[in-house]
């Protein structure tokens, strides 16, 4: 997802009677769904993984406003300009919203930004796909917003407060990204010329399959699953998840009138899902290892906003501080 | 010049002045000093292309050709624009935007100001949704020429520097032409001499708050944005901007 | 190491509620956290008012002390106006 692949550092997820007392009445309060708040006792590695996994999340909102930004320059008109710049707010916002109930667990944003920069975290793979025609906008909202948007639902109810109560103002915030980006696709393939609506197929062929891979990997290639979900840091499996994802959407798809590139794809009356090909999961595990297209102009574009914006924030603070002083006296 | 002209005229140049400026701060989205102004400056820009666009619908309004506002701003090319020169100027660095957009902001304010109580009733709405808007980016704008001119010495001689190159397109928004002159008259432009006043006074204090030296009263001013005669900057920007219905005329997005 | 301070937001929704913690921003005076809390969170006018406070200087009580802070008063029933059982003829008060 928004954070795929977040390691818990814990090789085996310890049963209630193996555990030291604190342990165990903080797994009953999870049990119990008992919301966790800063100042609790909870295991380092919950809180480790917690910082990992929010921040992760966090790094996605931010790097994610470049695929957007890109066109935001030279969106179309006036209504599609105002939309486009408001959704890439709301994902400065998310990011914030991320950062802010990370710090809740005594983590720095600033060091934690630092780790995004030298590459140490990670965020999510989508993100350095490049968004090469205007359609990609539409796609984005309704792909990639989507496929986050079925995880963040679930994530509403994760154990961790600050957290689970970003995700619930991050949710309500949302609603909007997902129909605006299938509303500027549906406009195209209703109102469009010919080639209006090639640029959508074209938009879907080449995004569809990168959306999928935002679930992260197989189940049984998870090994950090089974710890996230007893702790309720992660409430659905990656598979049941893009399942998920991928029965709401078809439909969608059929109603625009395109198709996907995945020749496997049927509805399976039996499973009452649909059926669907394999991932090519080499792709995956290179973009992840930082080889997709634009892992490193993504990077090298927010390393240099915060190392180029130094100067200004040294100034505000100097500019505090004499302020600060000058009032005092 | 008919008052019709004269008012389509003053329509685009705010229109456009809104238009411009408004993506020039989209340039900075990803790229800002801080997380937090990648917020703040989303929503100048967001404020200023609202208040552009409803600007331009009444300028197609009162041109009566059949234009709507997104053919006014997206394929009208660069000596039909009527923008200010000064927001058509390259961003430069954190400290060349915050001089172009405090001396914008604190002449757009008291312009709104005027405009709030215009005969005409149209551009006084405008005026008085935007001024509220303005008012915050003038309050920010110039917090930060304050805070970059008194903070450090590196912020402060950039500062400086991006004063003193910016200066020369200042003066274009306080000097008022035939289409000026008649809308006044008409009772539904703003004043510019008592505009520019007011902007002086704000604009001297800011800076020495900010420990700016201003540059000189007698300093050369370029004109000419408001006639269609504009700097080289602008071409490449609508270019950029007008990319879509330019590469595919007709074409509903 | 942080540039800027960190300060907790408190926003007051609707006139005549109680200001709510809603998160935190960075800023470097407390002028700046106002606007940038503003802009992330106020942004769909969810406020009328908004509070900032160095998230140095809150005190917060230990929720795993939450029983000898919290306890003693569940039992103050009387403080709570369905302690007090009134004729239907007196209607609401």
């Amino acid at each position: 997802m928004y954070a795929q692949l977040v390691d818990t550092g814990v090789k085996r997820v310890k049963g209630l009677d193996e555990m030291s007392p604190e342990e165990r009445n903080f797994q009953e309060k999870i049990d119990a769904e008992i919301k966790i708040e800063p100042k609790n006792w909870m295991p380092d590695a919950y809180r480790r993984t917690l910082i990992r996994q929010m921040s992760q999340h966090a790094h996605s909102e931010i790097v994610g406003m470049l695929p957007e930004k890109n066109w935001l320059t030279r969106a179309p008109n006036f209504k599609r300009k105002l939309q486009l710049l408001a959704k890439i707010q709301d994902e400065a916002g998310h990011g914030l919203y991320l950062y802010s109930a990370m710090e809740t667990l005594g983590a720095d944003r600033d060091e934690e930004v630092a780790k995004l920069h030298s590459g140490e975290v990670k965020y999510s793979s989508i993100f350095n796909y490049p968004t090469q025609n205007w359609a990609d906008m539409g796609t984005v909202g309704w792909l990639v917003d989507g496929a986050a948007i079925v995880n963040q639902v679930v994530l509403q109810r994760t154990s961790y407060g600050p957290y689970s109560r970003a995700m619930i103002r991050i949710c309500k915030e949302e609603s909007f990204h997902q129909r605006q980006g299938y509303q500027i696709l549906l406009h195209m393939m209703r109102n469009g010329t010919e080639e209006q609506k090639a640029m959508v197929q074209d938009s879907i062929n080449r995004l569809w399959w990168p959306a999928l891979m935002m679930f992260g990997p197989h189940d049984s290639d998870s090994p950090n699953s089974a710890q996230s979900m007893q702790w309720k840091i992660k409430r659905m499996s990656n598979d049941d998840l893009r399942q998920r994802f991928i029965d709401q959407t078809i439909p969608q798809l059929e109603l625009l009138g395109c198709t996907v590139p995945d020749p496997d794809l049927k509805w399976n009356e039996e499973r009452g899902h649909y059926d669907f090909g394999e991932i090519d999961w080499s792709e995956f595990y290179a973009v992840l290892k930082g080889n997709g297209p634009c892992n490193r102009d993504r990077l090298r574009t927010r390393r240099n906003a915060i190392e180029n914006g130094a100067w200004v924030r040294e100034a505000a603070r100097k500019h505090a501080e004499k302020h600060n002083k000058a009032n005092a006296a | 010049m008919t008052e019709q002209q004269a008012l389509f005229e003053y329509l685009l140049r705010l229109g456009d002045s809104g238009t411009i400026l408004s993506q020039r701060l989209c340039e900075w989205i990803g790229n800002a000093p801080a997380l937090e102004e990648e917020l703040a400056i989303g929503n100048v820009a967001l404020d200023l292309l609202g208040q552009a666009r409803a600007w331009l619908e009444y300028a197609a309004e009162v041109e009566g050709a059949g234009r709507d506002a997104d053919a006014l701003a997206f394929l009208r090319h660069e000596r039909e624009y009527r923008n200010l020169l000064i927001v058509e100027q390259a961003n430069g660095n954190f400290a060349d935007t915050m001089a172009r957009q405090y001396l914008f902001d604190a002449w757009h304010y008291f312009m709104l100001q005027a405009l709030c109580t215009s005969a005409d009733e149209r551009i006084a709405a405008i005026a008085a949704k935007g001024l509220k808007e303005v008012t915050y980016h003038l309050r920010r704008s110039s917090a930060w020429v304050k805070r970059l001119g008194d903070g450090t010495e590196e912020s402060h001689a950039k500062m400086q520097d991006a004063i003193d190159e910016i200066w020369t397109y200042s003066g274009e928004m306080l000097i008022g032409d035939e289409a000026d002159q008649l809308l006044l008259e008409a009772g539904i432009g703003a004043d510019l001499e008592q505009v520019k006043q007011q902007w002086q006074a704000h604009v001297t204090a800011t800076l020495a708050e900010a420990t700016l030296t201003q540059p000189a009263e007698d300093s050369y001013m370029q004109t000419g944005g408001k006639q269609g005669y504009h700097t080289e900057q602008l071409g490449f920007l609508l270019a950029e901007m007008q990319y879509l219905p330019r590469a595919y005329p007709g074409a509903s997005w | 190491m942080s540039d800027w301070t960190l300060f907790e937001v408190f926003v007051r929704s609707k006139h005549g509620l109680n200001h709510k913690h809603v998160g935190s921003v960075h800023a470097a005076d407390a002028a700046m956290a106002l606007e940038n809390a503003r802009e992330l969170y106020t942004r769909r006018s969810e406020g009328v008012s908004i509070w900032v406070v160095p998230s140095k200087q809150i005190t917060a009580s230990s929720p795993d002390e939450k029983e000898p802070l919290f306890d003693p008063a569940d039992d103050k029933v009387y403080r709570h106006a369905t302690f007090y059982d009134l004729p239907k003829e007196v209607g609401h008060m």
